[in-house]
């Protein structure tokens, strides 16, 4: 109890640190760009109509059944870009502040969770292309939208431990940067982006897929958050456990890791 | 009253043989049984006490662990063994302008690294005026740090560590940026800081600095406490030993 109150004030003291931090980040990303924030909204729109074009003309096999294409596929990037930018800055977050590291005390997790949370900002932000395609396409608005914060808030939770973990093995081994790049695409073809895995044809490949598929949490968050803002239902008892367990899981075995091995980052840098 | 606490502290590193950044080399040197270590002691068994209003000294060659004291104090570090422990708070100068973002403005490191050294961004803008003036960079202010000098950039990062009327400022070589004039105002600040009841930690190579400025002083030699004492004793036994 001492402990978690001791970690609090520690964290109070620093949130100043974990605001400016972000806020660093958002101006150095867009300094010297003309179009400057827009790129957080146009950059997923651009590449939502290329997606769409290419997977409604060329390389159709989606499966029948998804109702609102460039929508459904809006949400699984949108989602995937953040896990994958989350997880990816926060990997090499806590190597990258090195120079500092070695010179001030600051507790360390604040460097992961300051890409984490700068993801999450610029997640948002991408929302409203978003609402764009979903004007454009005259999708319906349901009351179920607001559901859609519980994947989103506990995928950054599930961001944040699988960020901790990675930002940990970086320091002591470079090479998990270019495996995690690697896996992220593997990843990506793997999470329903752009098809729907339970309305593929029927063959043997499908079947397997779409068992292999169920262990996927990052499949479980996106279907979430389509029920919720896409097809206006509910979440139902096994994504609200899905989701919720995972994000849990990963949170507390990532503080761990990175507890355990926090005194030794400074001699590995 | 102790201001700071150190107990028998020592700080090993192991100076890898073979230097595996690498998943691969890690395991085969593994497999191999090559996984070794140099054992290397920075610090050996130190223990002493600074107490509240002390203008301390460190001194001592090259190598013989004085930064790593420091980085100790400070919390960088976590000793091996022993502990160390400070009452109050501290505002580290272990290298002028460690964190500053060199693509950023004067103005946004100056928030920047303030929330680094444990600051609210309102104080901040209430000192904000204290530290240019302080640093004399009026006309720079919007300019990216990238384009500073490094006495200008020493200029800004010292007043921003000395803006917070910190219990135990530790500074480290810092003084030998800069031009005499600065270094003179930086001398006066710290003494207007310990008349204000701030206890110092400095390391120099000028004993002279040492002498015009501290009342006590350690010798640390390849990692062991040599002496300690007023500062008269030590630096007459130190400049002795290496004069000759």
């Amino acid at each position: 109890m001492e402990l978690f109150k001791a970690y609090c004030r520690d964290f109070l003291r620093y949130r100043h640190l974990l605001e400016n931090l972000v806020g660093r980040d958002f101006k150095l990303k867009y300094r010297r760009s003309i179009l400057g924030m827009l790129w957080s909204i146009l950059n997923p729109l651009l590449m939502n109509v290329v997606m769409v074009i290419v997977f409604s003309t060329i390389l159709d096999m989606r499966g029948g059944g998804i109702e609102n294409f460039p929508v459904y596929l809006i949400i699984g990037q949108l989602l995937f870009t953040f896990f994958s930018e989350a997880t990816g800055a926060a990997m090499g977050s806590v190597l990258a502040s090195s120079a500092l590291l070695r010179k001030v005390y600051i507790p360390k997790y604040i460097f992961p969770l300051e890409k984490v949370c700068f993801a999450l900002v610029n997640c948002v932000f991408s929302f409203i292309a978003l609402i764009v395609v979903m004007l454009f396409t005259r999708a319906p608005l349901y009351l179920t939208v607001p559901l859609a914060l519980y994947p989103l808030l506990t995928l950054f939770v599930f961001s944040l431990g699988i960020g901790l973990v990675l930002a940990t093995l970086t320091v002591f081994f470079r090479d998990v940067v270019h495996l995690w790049a690697v896996f992220l695409t593997a990843l990506n073809y793997f999470s329903a982006i752009f098809y729907d895995p339970m309305a593929l044809p029927d063959s043997p490949a499908v079947e397997m897929l779409q068992n292999f598929i169920c262990f996927n949490p990052v499949y479980w968050y996106i279907t979430a958050f389509r029920g919720a803002v896409l097809d206006g239902r509910l979440l139902t008892v096994d994504e609200l456990l899905v989701c919720g367990i995972c994000a849990l899981v990963a949170l507390v075995v990532g503080l761990i890791v990175f507890r355990k091995q926090q005194d030794k980052f400074v001699l590995h840098m | 009253m102790n201001m700071v606490e150190i107990n028998n502290v020592s700080m090993r590193f192991n100076l890898a043989r073979e230097k595996s950044e690498s998943l691969k080399e890690y395991f085969l040197q593994l497999v191999h049984g090559k996984l070794q270590f140099d054992e290397f002691y920075a610090l050996r068994n130190v223990s002493f006490n600074v107490e509240k209003g002390d203008f301390f000294g460190l001194i001592g060659l090259n190598g013989s662990g004085k930064s790593t004291l420091l980085k100790v104090i400070s919390g960088v570090y976590k000793p091996t063994e022993g502990y160390t422990k400070v009452n109050g708070t501290i505002a580290p100068l272990i290298e002028l302008g460690a964190g500053f973002d060199m693509d950023l403005t004067a103005r946004e490191n100056i928030y920047l690294n303030g929330t680094v050294l444990g600051l609210t961004p309102k104080y901040i803008s209430e000192k904000f005026d204290e530290i240019v003036e302080f640093s004399e960079l009026h006309d720079f202010i919007d300019v990216p740090l990238k384009n500073y000098s490094s006495g200008m950039i020493a200029r800004i990062g010292f007043a921003i560590a000395t803006v917070t009327k910190p219990d135990l400022l530790i500074a480290d070589e810092i003084l030998s940026v800069g031009d005499f004039l600065f270094q003179e105002k930086c001398e006066k600040r710290m003494q207007s800081l310990r008349d204000g009841g701030t206890t110092m930690i400095l390391v120099s190579h000028s004993i002279q600095q040492i002498e015009r400025n501290c009342n006590k002083v350690a010798w640390l030699e390849k990692g062991q406490l040599k002496m300690i004492g007023d500062t008269k004793t030590v630096c007459d036994a130190y400049k002795q030993i290496h004069r000759e």
